[in-house]
């Protein structure tokens, strides 16, 4: 069961509180009622599923409520950063340690 | 006397406590403290179980978690009963009955020992390649006889009475082992300060000093240091000691599983007490002092009872006070079975002969041998042994001869050297390293905040273990954060420095293919399995273990994998480490049921969410139905009624006169805020800014994909202030979608959402008399048809209790949902019936509510729809806004597939013959003739008897559906086919105007 | 009976005698339960509210509701008979046990903010004792040690299958709301916690 730091909350806490939200950093088009179908397309279905480094999102929802996002390894589930909802999405070099392996992430 | 074969002032039980059990009917004595293996052997009782496949009788092999031979069934009665328990684990208590397993008639006489006869047929694969053919014969044939001739235990047939519990637990450290390595490595953690975890799964600590009698530590005997230490930690606050307790999963971020097991060893356990505890241990800091598990030797015929590691015939001795036999071979790779040899002629046993397959084994055991009058062969075999029921001879041969010499014993020990324990360690996603020197894997890259210390980790040298262990335990504690002084030092020393050891087929077990060279003794694998399965073309070793079933038995391969492995390395002509080692996976150990499940059962499952009215609707005979977590009536039979009877009488008397019905499981959510309406107006498909207070429209929510999520009424209360409701099922979900976008998409709005469904109880009062039942009671609101016309909303008091009432109708009646604080819903729903029912109106449930509802056409999302469905699919354009610029879903509804001519739409379907009843999920065709696969146009959504329109009446989505009002299309049902007519989805008052009565 | 009693009453009330019998029922009435080292029992009826507001509106309705809205995460704030505790960067839960209405408290404030009255959507468990957190532990996987959560820290949480928010009000004594119907189900696995706690 994964340990999770909330940014919100400032504090590491049980897998059991959170539920996971899918992919982050995709952001809704403001002009959504009209893009094409194959921006729709790309906004709507399409993942990357990588092996390796993950942006994901999760709720702390039996918590403080708040949505937030994580970099997370999908082999090892370590968590490299999590952090607030709206923030930027991180350098990598900035969060990746030395030693871990490239994931697959954009 | 607790046993021929105890050996007076041997062993640390006392030989006045004694206790009695049965094994398969028969009564022994055992002293208190012994194992039911232990108690067995000192009866003479070798022979305790039949292997799997082949049926061949089996003894103890080992004294501890790895054993794969002695199951056996333990009982304290007829539900008491746990099947497949490790007899080497299970403590004797007294009244045990204890049972073998896997045999018929008896142990000593098996009908399937035949299998070892017919053993060609059981080969390597066998259940892949002669349960192939012909088809038909698994289920009837195949399959029957397998589970019967293959079964280990037999599972109790009663609800297991005992109870189980669960705790959460935290600590800086914890050490998984109360060894020599985990007592110190606990010890140095401790004394910094830091909440030390340490657990074993023994009733004592000590681990291996329980055999070794060779180990002094600060100038005690090893096991009294061992429990002296363990008593001093006990005694410490910040330290938590539990025996008994398995760590049997690491999973992820340092979270770890223990099984601990409160009452199996005791006679008479207080029934308050939990058979077993489970513990969800987060770890800042893992220490794992696992230990080292002893292999046997592989060879012909190895495994008949009497055979058993060197060790586990020392722990008998040393521990039990319990001579495993009265003139004991050797068989060894490794200096360390030479110390049970010693032990064992120390105590009066005879040593028929040490064999040794190396050509120089450790100087210093070879002069102790010597010094005993021990003779060792070096660079010798056990070839073969015999014996029906117990071993009863070996044959030795020089490495390389095949002229054996036959040596006559009734106890062989074996020994081919200590595999490192690293389950937790690969658990825990580490990495593993090939020790080649040592042939075996250690732990190699850590994956989380842990380490290993002593034999798990390839430390051997007993003061080396210490020293590593306690630099750990310090080390371990400050990463965690403590902070306090304190050193540690222990000092050891041992008899013995030992080497040695070998992994893979010996001597005698063959190049042939028959000879039975056993490696899993669990499964029966045999060296030539793994052979055979290379042969088959099986190249990885996790296709090897598949095939062969090596190291899958309850046992997890804990003495086989590393035999497997360099079996399959040599067949392969590869390196191990090139062949790889196969995944280990929780549990270590077996785990029961009840501890996973713990307090999770009868009442708390799970939570039975009950309303506010569900004491009245109990005391009123109500029957009920689950909805999620819910309780809901579900309908109201009166004396001698059938529920069809129920269900009409209501739907007749709510159009006729009211009806009252809880609606209290529906979801609520209070949306505050300057933003409010804007964020509805992104959220529903409909337009909310038009929406004036005290006012209330029907919603409908899309997910970003174009399909109907959810759907209630929104009231609004005042220009900032919404209370929207949702579905039972919805509520939480869609409040998660909400906040989802509030938080995410559209964050700069300045709105609130809180969930309210538990806050207010409400009372539906519907029918032509609803206002005549609650008019007296209503205060502060004009409920005139004028002043409160359909779809409104407004606060005042009901019986002096605040209320948000609402006129709305999910009947097509004139209706009212009262909402009341909960706490007083039972309340105001007895002032309501006491008015209803002298009326003549009827409580009613949520059959009844779902069959009016269908009446007037009104959909349920989740019913009538799937996740497939649009707006226009279900007829309810009309809420979609076609002036807004954005909602969620606006994209998705404009896709290709879903703007295309012949979607899935909901139409009404009404029976030829009016007394037939559709089957809800019915799929619907449109020429009954057609040849199969005949095509679907769609199925049956709702269905229902309709007493007020005095037939059936149902929906479905129906390709094309509207569009084919009017023709005739069918329902092939097994037994007959329903001929149906497509129709509008209002079945009563079309026109509508009794909902503004 | 009791429920045909009130029934027959009710049957012959004049409408003023029945606006008195809107008796007010709690969740967990009559309840009581514990072992050697837990007492649990239904805390005493009070009203509630969910708060929500941004940062800048803290301070206003900090003075309007007559105590510092807690802004660090797991903190709660207490004045007299009502506490707030921290439930998120904008939400409060607030308490009072006088039965203040505090939504009208709230909108004194003049500050731009949402009160949604929850006085009966929850119930609360009072635990206290020497095993109390060891109870709670039976099923919350929150770290309960003193130094970790200590007196007046709160957080909403899990309680086996159910949302509870904790409140730690003394070293052994935990304040265990949740919605009403989930009551039965909390205060069923606090039974079995206390007892396991005891043992």
């Amino acid at each position: 069961m994964l340990l999770i730091y909330c940014p919100y909350c400032e504090e590491e806490r049980s897998e059991l509180e959170f539920r996971g939200a899918g992919d982050a950093h995709i952001v809704r088009p403001t002009n959504i009622a009209d893009i094409t179908d194959e921006e729709f397309e790309a906004f709507f279905f399409l993942r990357d599923n990588p092996k390796g480094l993950i942006f994901e999102r999760w709720r702390h929802i039996h918590g403080c409520g708040r949505f937030f996002n994580a970099a997370r390894d999908t082999v090892s589930d370590r968590f490299y950063k999590t952090y607030k909802a709206g923030e930027p999405k991180p350098e990598l070099s900035a969060i990746l340690p030395a030693d871990s392996d490239k994931g697959a992430s954009k | 006397m607790s046993g021929a074969n105890r050996i007076a002032g041997a062993g640390r039980l006392t030989p006045a406590k004694t206790a009695r059990f049965t094994f398969d009917g028969k009564s022994y004595t055992a002293l208190q403290g012994d194992t039911v293996a232990s108690a067995l052997l000192a009866n003479g009782v070798h022979l305790v179980g039949r292997s799997f496949k082949y049926h061949r009788p089996r003894g103890i092999l080992s004294a501890g978690a790895e054993e794969p031979n002695a199951l056996i069934d333990v009982a304290r009665d007829s539900a008491r009963k746990q099947p497949n328990v490790r007899a080497t684990v299970q403590e004797v208590f007294d009244g045990a009955i204890v049972s073998s397993q896997n045999r018929w008639p008896s142990l000593a006489f098996d009908v399937n020992g035949v299998n070892n006869l017919l053993s060609p047929f059981f080969a390597a694969g066998f259940y892949y390649k002669t349960f192939m053919w012909p088809k038909n014969a698994w289920h009837k044939l195949y399959e029957p006889f397998i589970r019967r001739s293959a079964g280990l235990g037999v599972a109790p047939k009663e609800a297991d009475p005992d109870h189980y519990s669960s705790r959460y637990a935290h600590c800086d450290v914890l050490v998984v082992g109360a060894g020599i390595a985990g007592l110190s490595a606990a010890l140095a953690a401790a004394a910094t300060g830091a909440s030390v975890v340490l657990c074993d799964e023994q009733p004592e600590v000590g681990g291996a000093l329980h055999y070794d009698s060779g180990v002094t530590i600060d100038g005690t005997p090893g096991y009294d240091w061992a429990q002296a230490t363990a008593a001093r930690l006990a005694a410490m606050p910040n330290v938590k000691l539990m025996t008994r307790t398995t760590a049997f999963g690491y999973y992820n971020h340092n979270f770890v599983g223990l099984a601990e097991r409160v009452t199996d060893h005791l006679a008479d356990p207080d029934r308050t007490q939990p058979r077993e505890r489970l513990w969800q241990v987060r770890a800042k800091r893992v220490i794992i002092a696992n230990g080292a598990i002893e292999r046997h030797m592989v060879f012909a015929n190895n495994d008949r009872p009497g055979i058993m590691l060197a060790s586990a015939a020392r722990t008998y001795l040393n521990h039990f006070g319990v001579a495993v036999g009265a003139k004991v071979g050797v068989f060894t790779a490794h200096d360390s079975a030479y110390e049970a040899a010693f032990d064992l002629k120390r105590a009066g046993v005879a040593i028929a002969a040490i064999v040794d397959c190396r050509d120089r084994p450790g100087e210093a055991v070879l002069a102790e041998a010597r010094k005993l009058g021990i003779e060792v062969l070096t660079g010798h075999s056990v070839t073969n042994t015999a014996g029906k029921l117990r071993v009863s001879s070996m044959t030795v041969a020089r490495n390389g001869s095949n002229a054996g010499r036959r040596i006559n014993i009734d106890a062989l020990l074996v020994s081919a050297g200590w595999t490192p324990s690293i389950h937790l360690f690969s658990q825990s996603r580490g990495k593993v390293k090939f020790d080649a020197e040592h042939q075996r894997f250690l732990p190699g890259t850590y994956a989380q905040e842990s380490v290993s210390v002593g034999a798990c980790n390839g430390t051997d040298a007993l003061q080396a273990t210490i020293d590593e262990a306690i630099a750990a335990g310090e080390d371990m504690a400050r990463a965690a954060g403590a902070t306090a002084g304190g050193k540690v030092t222990v000092n050891a020393q041992s008899t013995f420095e030992w080497t040695g050891g070998m992994i893979g087929a010996g001597e005698g077990a063959g190049p042939d293919t028959t000879v039975k060279a056993f490696i899993d003794f669990q499964h029966d694998v045999c060296a030539k399995d793994i052979r055979l399965a290379v042969r088959e073309g099986m190249h990885s070793i996790e296709h090897i273990k598949r095939f062969t079933t090596n190291g899958m038995a309850s046992d997890q391969g804990k003495l086989s994998n590393m035999h497997g492995l360099a079996i399959a390395a040599d067949a392969l002509g590869k390196e191990i480490p090139k062949v790889g080692l196969t995944t280990f996976r929780a549990p270590y150990t077996p785990v029961t049921f009840g501890t996973l499940i713990n307090h999770s059962r009868g009442k708390l499952f799970d939570p039975a969410r009950k309303t506010p009215i569900h004491p009245w609707a109990e005391a009123h005979g109500a029957e009920f139905e689950d909805v999620g977590n819910w309780k809901r009536a579900w309908f109201f039979p009166k004396a001698g009624e059938t529920m069809h009877q129920a269900v009409d009488r209501e739907c007749k008397t709510v159009r006729n006169v009211a009806g009252v019905f809880d609606a209290s499981t529906l979801g609520k959510i209070e949306v505050v805020g300057p933003d409010a309406a804007e964020f509805l107006n992104l959220i529903y498909t409909n337009a909310w800014d038009s929406l004036k207070p005290g006012r209330c429209r029907y919603g409908i929510m899309l997910r970003e994909d174009g399909f109907v999520y959810d759907d209630g009424v929104v009231g609004r209360l005042a220009e900032d202030r919404f209370h929207v409701t949702t579905t039972t099922g919805g509520a939480p979900r869609v409040l998660h979608h909400m906040e989802d976008y509030l938080q995410t998409e559209f964050p700069h709005l300045k709105v609130w959402l809180t969930s309210a469904t538990e806050q207010w109880a409400v009372i539906a009062v519907q029918g032509p008399k609803a206002r005549e039942i609650i008019a007296p009671l209503v205060e502060g609101i004009d409920i005139s048809n004028e002043a409160f016309p359909h779809m409104s909303v407004a606060e005042g008091k009901i019986c002096g209790v605040p209320t948000r009432l609402f006129r709305m109708s999910f009947t097509g009646e004139l209706g009212f949902e009262i909402n009341v604080p909960a706490d007083y819903g039972q309340a105001i729903w007895e002032a309501v019936w006491a008015r209803a029912e002298p009326m003549g109106a009827c409580a009613y449930g949520t059959e009844t509510m779902h069959v009016l509802r269908a009446e007037k056409g009104y959909i349920i999302v989740g019913q009538d729809t799937d996740g497939t469905v649009t707006p226009d699919d279900a007829s309810l354009n009309w809420a979609v806004s076609k002036k807004k610029s954005d909602f969620v879903g606006i994209r998705g509804l404009k896709r290709p597939d879903l703007v295309k001519d012949g979607r899935k739409q909901l139409v009404g379907l009404v029976t030829k013959d009016p007394k037939t009843v559709l089957e809800e999920g019915a799929q619907i065709v449109a020429d009954p003739n057609e040849p199969k696969p005949m095509t679907m146009l769609g199925h049956v959504t709702s269905s229902y008897w309709s007493e007020n329109c005095g037939r059936s009446i149902a929906f479905a989505l129906v390709a094309g559906g509207r569009a084919r009002t009017g023709q005739t299309l069918y329902v092939p049902m097994p037994d007959k086919t329903i001929a149906v007519e497509v129709t509008d989805m209002v079945f009563f008052d079309k026109e509508g105007g009794r909902i503004h009565g | 009976m009791a429920d045909t009693q009130t029934l027959v009453r009710q049957k012959t009330a004049s409408k003023a005698e029945q606006a008195g019998l809107a008796t007010r029922r709690a969740p967990l009435a009559g309840k009581q339960g514990g072992s050697a080292t837990v007492i649990l029992v239904p805390a005493e009826a009070a009203s509630r509210i969910s708060l929500r507001a941004r940062a800048e509106d803290v301070g206003a309705l900090s003075k309007g509701l007559g105590l510092a809205l807690p802004v660090k995460p797991k903190t709660s704030a207490t004045a007299g008979e009502r506490t707030a505790l921290w439930l998120g960067p904008d939400e409060w839960l607030v308490i009072d046990q006088s039965g203040a209405d505090l939504v009208a408290v709230a909108a004194s404030s003049g500050a731009l903010h949402s009160a949604t009255d929850v006085s009966h959507r929850n119930t609360a468990v009072i635990v206290s004792g020497p095993g109390a957190a060891a109870a709670i532990n039976s099923g919350c996987p929150q770290d309960l040690a003193l130094a970790v959560f200590p007196v007046g820290a709160c957080s909403r949480t899990i309680f086996g299958k159910a949302e509870i928010v904790l409140w730690r009000m003394a070293e052994d004594k935990f304040r265990v709301e949740c919605w009403r119907s989930f009551s039965e189900y909390v205060f069923g696995l606090l039974s079995e916690g206390a007892e396991d706690a005891a043992l």
